[in-house]
Formats: structure tokens, C-alpha cells, sequence
């Protein structure tokens, strides 16, 4: 039988509608295609795309077992090394990961992994009647700061150990960015809700409104009887530009217009939260955060809707899937530009006119790219004279975050990089004892995939410290 | 969720809550604010601490209804919950080694000014209370006022209650009448607040004014 050279495609909702709706845009697979696109994989001895996951799932194995109607099975080969199927199948970046070392890729279309993922996730928890049981107690406690998917990983793998887990979370719901920032038309909220609740029945302990380094330090923590700390804080502090104009109102960063809208449910008409809805808003930067903010802005309402990027279509670092939606769904992608300031309303005649202190416009100019940099990405560079202006009422800032700084300062004796991440060894070991990190507080923003990865290497390495090696 | 022990209105438009949160009691300094959140479908809010009680292991805020959020925390009843309130965030006042200090306060900054007031005097530091309303109606923690300071004048812009005049005039003339302060701490409208600095710059005095922060998460991260 000739291999179809071509991915099955992914249902989705038309774009005119969804453009519209906060509904989740990818509808996923039925078993019919999902066992279809399981027969695309060779097979192959060498399986690149297990050295292209960095969790390296057994991908050969969980497709063949659904190739073969074994769906129960594939996702046990899953969970193996994975905790989060149901999320990474929706958000890895699979293009540059397993997909991308895909044999089939190199004359066709690669596996369609990601989606093979998710069908399998989606189908175990539609179908599973296995409910998590609470292991017996071990007597041992650990605290794990923050509940994105490093900390809800390495949680859900110390208490199917039997550990007592407690995570602090300083928002009002768990679950990290994959509630707060990425938006529920990518990643439907139940599917993270389900992950949580699957750890409070594994008798986890979610502590909500405790902000580490405020309410509670990571010593007091052992004070109060916690053996080990893992710390998956994240990387939640946004960079701005320092360009004039930043102080402007309707000059948000991602990360509060995100915020805004998943979290405090401003995408509701019923909701308190108030957010700018309508009119035109430009997205400044390139990557999933850019994306989101974008495809969210035209969700509320937004008429006109630009992402400003400094460098080209190829070097833009979302997922490929989102830049593809986002182009579908009418996003006007301005690329090889770059804001050098954001113009506010300001009329002298009339002091008190509403208007004043808004966005007005945002002054553009116009790249090219030149030499490749350290990162090996060619370098934008400024065409002299060649600024423009744009009308927009809302600027959305979203050139990427660091770690927030307030763990390192309250804990004596953590070490971090120059960039704030903390150091770690291979373990995820900090320079403190017993307290150990993961994620994006590490690494600074990164994927939810290797978070999940570091909260699962802390995890075995908490429990060696703590229970020995006859674990 | 949070259990509401006490529910005042100290005037029309603001109301005081003393809610059980004993881990941020523990913790609190004044000067600090915690997120509120009235109930799931809500705004988180930054709201300053306007009193606490370490060993009762509760919090006080007081609130001006200005928006949606506020009109629904104003709604809530003694004996039920906020639904989240996480903290205490922001710098805590300095206020070690002070001996003598002006607190000017201005409105429902008031609600703020009251806890630094309060920790001065408790700390034996002398504490001037200077507090501006427009009117008496709009009076709050007059007797808190009272009763955390060494001297306490009540200014209104009316004359309704105590002196009528501004703030800036009680704390010129207490200046002029040879008190030396360490330390003037103020806080209230902007324009008021420019004033005093205004004033202690002529004298030379240390001035600390307070800024109400914006903030929609626990961390900070979304300033
Ligand atoms: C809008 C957006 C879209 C993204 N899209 C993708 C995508 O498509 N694919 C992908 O792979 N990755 C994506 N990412 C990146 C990915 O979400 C992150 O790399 C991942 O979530 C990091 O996980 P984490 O556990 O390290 O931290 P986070 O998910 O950031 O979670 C950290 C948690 O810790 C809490 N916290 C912080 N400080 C404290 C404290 N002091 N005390 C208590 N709690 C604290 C925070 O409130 C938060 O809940 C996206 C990120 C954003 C912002």
C-alpha cells in the first residue's frame, strides 16, 4: 500500500466562526483517521523522533499499539515518560521536535504525532474508568512553589510514590501558564482541570493565594516539616521594550492582557474584568505569547488586528499550526518592522478630552536582516527613513519574559544566571540543599513539555534523596 | 475562601472588612496591600492593608465602591467569604528608628495612613495625625486616629468637622510652631500630596508619599 505523502488534516472550525468564539479551534481525529495516520509511521529501527522528544516518549511503540485498536495500551506507553499527553499533544511545538526528525519527513510530510498524541490522551480520558487511587503514605513531605507543569508533574510523581505533596500556588487556580496564558481556543481549561483533580484524589494538597517569598518563605517551608522544595515558578515577569510611549494606557504586557482575559474570564460579557475590547491592536513579537494575544485581541472584539515582528515569516518562533490559524483567521502579520514608539492622544486645547493619555499610534520602522547572531538567527537591522505609523488603540507587548526574582531574594543561598533562571544541577538540585527547580524558572520561557520534563527528573531525584536508592 | 469576622461602612462610598487570613497576618506590615477576589467570576484587586492582628490571624481592608468589583465586595456580609485574598505584597513603610514623624492623610488615603500612624505610636515614636475630608460625612477611623497618636487634627474643607481648611494648613502651622519631624509621611490624592511636599521641601524634612500600586497577580508579574 503506497504511503499518503500527506498528513490526514485536523478538523477545525472554519476560521470566519472561530474567530469569533472562544471554542477550542482544533476539533482532533476520530479513530478512523487517528488509526489511518498510526499506518503512515514506518516503524523504523533507529525511531528519530524519540531523540527529537525531550522527553523522549516511546512514539514507535504507542502508534503501532494504536495502529492496532490498542488505545488503552498506547496511552500506558505514553505515560511512561509523559504526565500531560492530553496538553502536549495540543501545544508541543512538534515541528521542531519529534516531527521534525521524522523518517517520513524527509520525502513526505512527517508523522502527525502531536495529533496521534492527542487522540490518544483524549480517548483515555473519555474512556478510562480507572480512578487514581491515594497510595499509601511514605510519611515523607515535600512542598513543591507553583503549579504550571513543572510543579504539577513532579507533584503527581512524588505522591504516586507516596510522598505527602503540598503545592503553593500564588494565583487563585492551579495550573500555571496553561490557564493563565495560553488561551482556552488552543487548550481547553477542563483539560487542565482534569490534571488537577487527578492530583487531589492522588491525595495532592493544592494551596492556592500563598505567594513563596511573601506569605511563606522556601525556609519557613522546612520549618514546618517539609523535607524537600521544588521549585517550578515559572518565568512570569514580562520585558517591555524601554521605547517612548510604553507607559501609555492601552499599552499592555502579554502577560496581563492574557491574564485578563483566560484567568479573570474578561472574555465574558458577564465578567467585572475590564479589558479594551474592539477597535485595532497591535501585537508586538513573534512567538506562541504573540500568537495567543493576537488570535485573543480579535476574540473580544478587536476590528484590525497586526502582529509586529522584527524578523521574517521564518524565523517567527510559534508554532506552526498557530501562525497558520492566525493567518486563516485574518491577523495582519507585519514583518520586518520593529516599534520605536507608542503615540498617546494629547489635545492641549482640551485637558479633560477622555482620550487623553491613550494609545493613539504606534511608529514603526522597517528591518532587514543582516548577519546571523550568536543565536544563529540573522540579525534584523534598521532601513534608515523607512518609519511608518500605525493607527492602533491597544499595544500588546509580548517580546518574552524572565523569571520573577522574588524567590531568589527571599531564600538565602539560591543561586541564579545572569538571565535570573535558577542554576541546577543534572538532578535539578539548586545550590540549596534539598531544594530543587524545574521549568521555566530554570530555563526562562520555554515549552511546557520540558517543564514537564524537569518536574519529573526532580521528582526521582527527590525521592532517591529522601527514600534512598532501594525505591 | 475567606471568612468575614467584622463588616462596617464607615461612610456612604467605603466600607471596612476584617477577614480571617492568618498566614497573611503573620506577615503584615503596613504600607503592604493584598488581592482580593469578592467571588469566582471577579476582578482580582490590589487593596492596602488597612489593619491586622497577628494573634487573632486576621486582616482589615477598607474599600471605596468605585467599580464593579468593589460594589460586589461591598456586597458581602459578615459570617460570608471572600473568595480569594493572597498577600502581603509591596514594601512595607519604613518606620525603624523614627522618634517624631507627621502622618498627613488625605480622604480614604486615610485608610492607609492609619496603619503607619498606628505602628509609629505603637513603637513609642511621638505621632502628629493630620486627616483632611471634605466633609463629615465622609469621616473614617476618627477614633483609630485618636487613639494611635500624640496629637491628632482633623481638618475638612467645609469646616464640618474639626478645622476648616486643608491638610497643608495644619501641617504648616504644627511645622511653624517649631516641631521637628524626622519623617512626614503622606498619603492621599495626588494633588494633596504634591502640596505637602511642597511645604516640608521649603523646611527641608524628609518626605514619604504612597503610591497606590497597580497590580492584577500575586507575583507582580503583570505590573
Ligand atoms: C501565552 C503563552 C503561550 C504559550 N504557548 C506554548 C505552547 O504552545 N507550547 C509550549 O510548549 N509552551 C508554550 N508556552 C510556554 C509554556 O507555557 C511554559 O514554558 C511552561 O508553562 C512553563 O512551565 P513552568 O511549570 O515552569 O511554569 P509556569 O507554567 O509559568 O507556572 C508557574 C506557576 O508558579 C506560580 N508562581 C510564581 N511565583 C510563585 C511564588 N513566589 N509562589 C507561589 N507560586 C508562584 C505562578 O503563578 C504559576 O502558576 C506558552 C507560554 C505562554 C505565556
Amino acid at each position: 500500500m503506497a504511503i499518503d505523502p500527506n498528513k490526514h488534516p485536523m478538523p477545525t472550525q472554519a476560521p470566519e466562526e472561530r474567530a469569533h468564539n472562544f471554542r477550542e479551534v482544533a476539533l482532533g481525529y476520530t479513530l478512523e483517521v487517528a488509526r489511518e495516520e498510526a499506518s503512515r509511521c514506518l516503524n523504523c529501527k533507529n525511531q528519530p523522533c524519540v531523540k527529537g522528544c525531550p522527553v523522549g516518549i516511546h512514539i514507535p511503540q504507542f502508534i503501532q499499539a494504536l495502529r492496532k485498536g490498542e488505545i488503552e495500551e498506547a496511552y500506558q506507553i505514553i505515560s511512561l515518560t509523559s504526565s500531560l499527553p492530553a496538553i502536549c499533544g495540543r501545544v508541543c511545538p512538534q515541528e521542531t521536535q519529534c516531527e521534525q526528525q521524522c523518517t517520513l519527513g524527509i520525502r513526505y510530510e512527517p508523522v502527525g504525532i502531536g495529533r496521534l498524541e492527542r487522540f490518544v490522551a483524549d480517548w483515555h480520558n473519555e474512556h478510562s474508568t480507572e480512578a487514581p487511587q491515594k497510595p499509601e503514605s511514605n510519611g515523607h513531605r515535600v512542598a513543591i512553589v507553583g503549579s504550571g507543569p513543572s510543579g504539577l508533574t513532579c507533584a503527581g510523581d512524588l505522591a504516586k510514590k507516596g510522598y505527602q505533596v503540598t503545592v503553593f500556588e500564588a494565583l487563585h487556580t492551579a495550573g500555571g501558564v496553561l490557564v493563565y496564558g495560553i488561551p482556552e481556543f488552543r487548550l481547553p481549561k477542563a483539560i487542565v482541570a482534569r490534571e488537577v483533580e487527578t492530583l487531589k484524589a492522588l491525595g495532592v494538597d493544592i494551596e492556592t493565594n500563598v505567594i513563596i517569598g511573601k506569605t511563606l518563605t522556601v525556609d519557613e517551608l522546612f520549618e514546618q516539616g517539609y523535607e524537600a522544595v521544588f521549585i517550578g515558578s515559572g518565568a512570569g515577569l514580562p520585558n517591555f521594550m524601554g521605547i517612548p510611549g510604553e507607559s501609555l494606557k492601552g499599552v499592555y504586557s502579554a502577560n496581563e492582557y492574557l491574564t485578563r482575559s483566560n484567568l479573570m474570564k474578561a472574555y465574558r460579557d458577564d465578567a467585572d474584568t475590564p479589558i479594551m475590547k474592539g477597535g485595532s491592536v497591535a501585537v508586538v513579537g513573534g512567538g506562541n505569547v504573540a500568537m495567543d494575544a493576537a488570535r485573543t485581541a480579535l476574540r473580544l472584539g478587536a476590528e484590525h488586528v497586526y502582529i509586529v515582528y522584527r524578523r521574517s515569516m521564518e524565523e517567527l518562533p510559534a508554532r506552526r499550526e498557530e501562525v497558520e490559524h492566525a493567518e486563516e483567521e485574518g491577523i495582519d502579520f507585519r514583518l520586518l518592522c520593529n516599534p520605536v514608539e507608542v503615540l498617546g492622544w494629547n489635545d492641549p486645547e482640551n485637558p479633560r478630552d477622555p482620550k487623553n493619555g491613550f494609545v493613539k499610534a504606534m511608529r514603526c520602522i522597517r528591518m532587514q536582516l543582516g548577519e546571523p547572531d550568536a543565536s544563529g538567527r540573522r540579525r534584523p537591522v534598521e532601513i534608515p527613513g523607512s518609519e511608518f505609523t500605525l493607527d492602533v488603540d491597544t499595544v500588546v507587548i509580548a517580546i518574552g519574559t524572565s523569571p520573577n526574582p522574588l524567590i531568589k531574594s527571599t531564600t538565602e543561598g539560591l543561586e541564579v544566571n545572569r538571565r535570573g533562571g535558577i542554576v541546577i544541577n543534572e538532578d535539578g538540585l539548586t545550590s540549596r540543599k534539598n531544594v530543587y527547580a524545574g521549568g521555566d524558572a530554570v530555563t526562562g520561557a520555554a515549552t511546557v513539555i520540558s517543564a514537564m520534563g524537569a518536574g519529573k527528573t526532580a521528582a526521582a531525584a527527590i525521592d532517591k534523596a529522601l527514600c534512598g536508592e532501594q525505591n | 475562601m475567606n471568612k468575614i469576622l467584622v463588616r462596617r461602612e464607615l461612610n456612604p462610598t467605603v466600607t471596612l472588612l476584617t477577614v480571617e487570613a492568618p498566614l497573611i497576618a503573620r506577615k503584615a506590615e503596613p504600607g503592604q496591600f493584598v488581592i482580593v477576589r469578592p467571588d469566582a467570576e471577579g476582578e482580582r484587586i490590589p487593596l492596602t492593608i488597612a489593619d491586622f492582628d497577628r494573634e487573632a490571624g486576621t486582616v482589615t481592608i477598607i474599600f471605596q465602591i468605585v467599580g464593579a468589583t468593589t460594589e460586589k465586595l461591598n456586597h458581602l456580609m459578615e459570617g460570608g467569604c471572600v473568595q480569594d485574598i493572597a498577600g502581603p505584597l509591596g514594601r512595607a513603610t519604613h518606620t525603624e528608628g523614627l522618634k517624631k514623624v507627621a502622618v498627613v492623610g488625605g480622604g480614604v488615603g486615610c485608610a492607609i495612613a492609619y496603619p503607619v500612624a498606628k505602628k509609629l505610636f505603637e513603637q513609642g515614636a511621638e505621632v502628629h495625625a493630620v486627616a483632611g475630608f471634605r466633609t463629615k460625612d465622609l469621616v473614617i477611623l476618627e477614633d483609630e486616629f485618636a487613639a494611635h497618636s500624640t496629637l491628632f487634627c482633623r481638618m475638612s474643607d467645609d469646616g464640618s468637622w474639626g478645622e476648616k481648611g486643608l491638610v497643608t494648613d495644619a501641617l504648616k502651622q504644627l511645622i511653624e510652631a517649631g516641631n521637628q519631624y524626622d519623617e512626614v509621611i503622606t498619603i492621599g490624592p495626588l494633588i494633596m500630596m504634591k502640596f505637602v511636599c511642597a511645604i516640608t521641601k521649603q523646611y527641608g524634612i524628609k518626605t514619604v508619599a504612597s503610591m497606590n500600586p497597580i497590580m492584577i497577580d500575586g507575583t507582580g508579574t503583570a505590573a
